[in-house]
């Protein structure tokens, strides 16, 4: 490109400097695609080596077949789907509600909502479970998706976004006749479709990486997800690093390709979220 | 109208249920939890289940336990939230410059992290740490000093967590940093260099001043964050070694989910709620402060 540029030392240290920071975000993920697809044994050697000598997809095969790690893998599609699904609707029918709807007391609930924001999910935790219990939900998928159906976070952004939705739209479509639910259906939720990408795509890595809830809810081996079951097969072959570094690329493969994918409404909602 | 709001109220019923059930619900009943003697006998049978007043709050502010987890957390928190931003505000001010290529590429690279699976990343970083062959002792090594056993030694394996936590977190307060000097006006800058001010003098005098709310407000939604501490111990130290990465989180599981003393549970959860209450409100203060006084 431009030489006079290229030359110029404070280009030279910036870009240099960001090369360093690439390498050590990216470095351990490319390291455990890399360790992943070596021999048994091979990762277990000074110096560590950088790539696999023959590469090799036994511990996939091994993960799979042996370990059972695609039940692990359904059963984590399965939580994370239906979170996904279930806190998308509830979440945009109440921003949107809060945003264009009038109700009595909607201005002081929502001001106690934000201010719920502060309280940190794990105080609730163990009454959650006893209810949970009560309820003959523990050990179920149900169990780890019903706390996640609706959130606070979530409804805030759809409310900062569906303030935008001209009222005259709506007022319109009123005077035409339309009832509320039709007037949501068709006309608000395609208006709001960059948020609802925003907010699926939260919801599914949320909980598609959320550990300590599904580890205190499922006891039951069978229907652990997959952090949970990463998390005990750790304890289990702590010597078998490229068994666990295929577990690990099993496990984050699908997020982060999906945010690859659709990174630019990741962003935007973390932009959106943090001006509260 | 009537039927209007009846219909505004279906809207928002569902999630005000969920999270009124779900949440707001348990959280009261947390409250009313901790003043329980709630164990393993009245999970068997609720006729054990006895009002014990203070007596959780006043056995876990005597348990040693208690207090090791809470300087662990601490520990934690100070050694990783300033390093965590400042790593978040270096990048966010290199990817700014217009020095700076392929851009795109960057911010996606130091963002990655952030969207993993954080019990798979810490298996990865646990074998990076290993003492005879990760390779965090092999640079050291490179470097003339002798092999640090990060998780194994009281000493390192705070450290050596936040070094993961810090690596796992900082791109999201990047993104956030970014935003924000994108809105500095340039004029500021221009009118700096024609003053004659460096590089330096401009961070200093116009970045820094110019990002203070964003920064404020990131360092204690980071803080918040980072006092929840417990699966970066679960799974690459088990709170070890000697109980020097119990967290007060992990002391929470441990207590609850292990013991099934879920009255003593919730009283180090509304213990650990308090505290991020009072240092959050404390910062958001000497921050207002300070910008009162920078403005004044």
């Amino acid at each position: 490109m431009n030489g006079k540029r290229s030359r110029d030392p404070v280009a030279i240290a910036v870009n240099g400097l960001l090369a360093v920071a690439a390498l050590f975000a990216l470095g351990p993920l490319l390291w455990m695609l890399s360790v992943s697809l070596m021999a048994t044994g091979e990762a277990s050697t000074y110096p560590p080596p950088l790539l696999p000598q023959a590469p090799t997809l036994q511990h996939y095969r091994d993960l799979f077949a042996q370990v059972g790690l695609g039940r692990y893998f359904v059963n984590s599609l399965v939580v994370a789907s239906g979170v996904t699904v279930l806190s998308v609707l509830f979440n945009v029918m109440a921003g949107y509600a809060f945003a264009k709807l009038h109700f009595k007391g909607r201005e002081p609930l929502f001001k106690a909502l934000l201010a719920a924001l502060v309280i940190p999910g794990q105080v609730a935790m163990m009454p959650l479970f006893l209810m949970l219990k009560g309820m003959g939900l523990v050990n179920s998928w149900a169990g780890v998706i019903v706390p996640g159906m609706a959130g606070i976070f979530g409804i805030f952004l759809v409310r900062q976004y569906a303030r935008s939705v001209p009222d005259a739209l709506i007022e319109a479509a009123r005077i035409d006749g339309a009832g509320e639910a039709r007037i949501f259906f068709q006309i608000v939720l395609p208006l709001l479709k960059p948020v609802v990408v925003t907010l699926a795509l939260f919801g599914f890595l949320g909980s598609w990486n959320d550990f300590m809830w599904p580890l205190i809810v499922l006891t039951d081996g069978q229907l652990q997800t997959l952090p949970v079951a990463l998390a005990s097969l750790s304890r289990e072959h702590v010597q078998d690093n490229e068994l666990m570094m295929a577990g690990s690329v099993v496990t984050v493969l699908p997020v982060l390709v999906l945010f690859l994918l659709l990174q630019r409404h990741y962003m935007q909602g973390l932009l959106m979220g943090s001006v509260k | 109208m009537k039927t209007r709001a009846l219909a505004a109220w279906m809207f928002a019923a569902p999630a005000l249920a969920v999270i009124g059930l779900f949440f707001l619900l348990p959280v009261l009943a947390g409250l009313a939890l901790s003043f329980t003697d709630f164990d393993l006998y009245a999970l068997a049978d609720l006729r054990n289940l006895r009002f014990a007043g203070l007596d959780n709050y006043g056995h876990v502010l005597q348990m040693p336990l208690f207090w090791r987890s809470l300087y662990n957390t601490l520990e934690f928190v100070v050694l990783g939230v300033p390093l965590s931003i400042a790593l978040s505000l270096g990048c966010a001010v290199l990817l700014q410059s217009p020095l700076a290529r392929f851009k795109p590429f960057f911010r996606t690279a130091l963002f990655a992290p952030v969207v993993t699976t954080l019990v798979a990343v810490a298996v990865i970083w646990r074998y990076l740490l290993h003492t005879r062959y990760g390779v965090v002792n092999a640079g050291l090594g490179a470097l003339g000093i002798g092999p640090v056993d990060w998780l194994g030694d009281p000493r390192w394996a705070m450290p050596a967590i936040v070094l993961f936590a810090v690596w796992k977190n900082f791109g999201a307060n990047m993104i956030i940093l970014v935003a924000a000097l994108q809105a500095i006006p340039d004029e500021l800058y221009e009118a700096a260099r024609m003053d004659g001010a460096g590089r330096w003098a401009q961070f200093r005098h116009i970045t820094l001043p110019m990002l203070g709310p964003t920064l404020l407000m990131v360092s204690v939604l980071t803080m918040a964050g980072y006092f929840q501490l417990f699966a970066e111990p679960y799974v690459m130290t088990q709170g070890g070694p000697v109980q020097s990465t119990v967290s007060v989180l992990y002391l929470m599981y441990e207590e609850g989910f292990r013991w099934w003393n879920l009255g003593q549970a919730s009283a180090v959860a509304f213990c650990l709620f308090v505290l991020m209450v009072v240092v959050t409100q404390l910062m958001l203060r000497l921050g207002r402060r300070s910008e009162e006084a920078a403005s004044a």
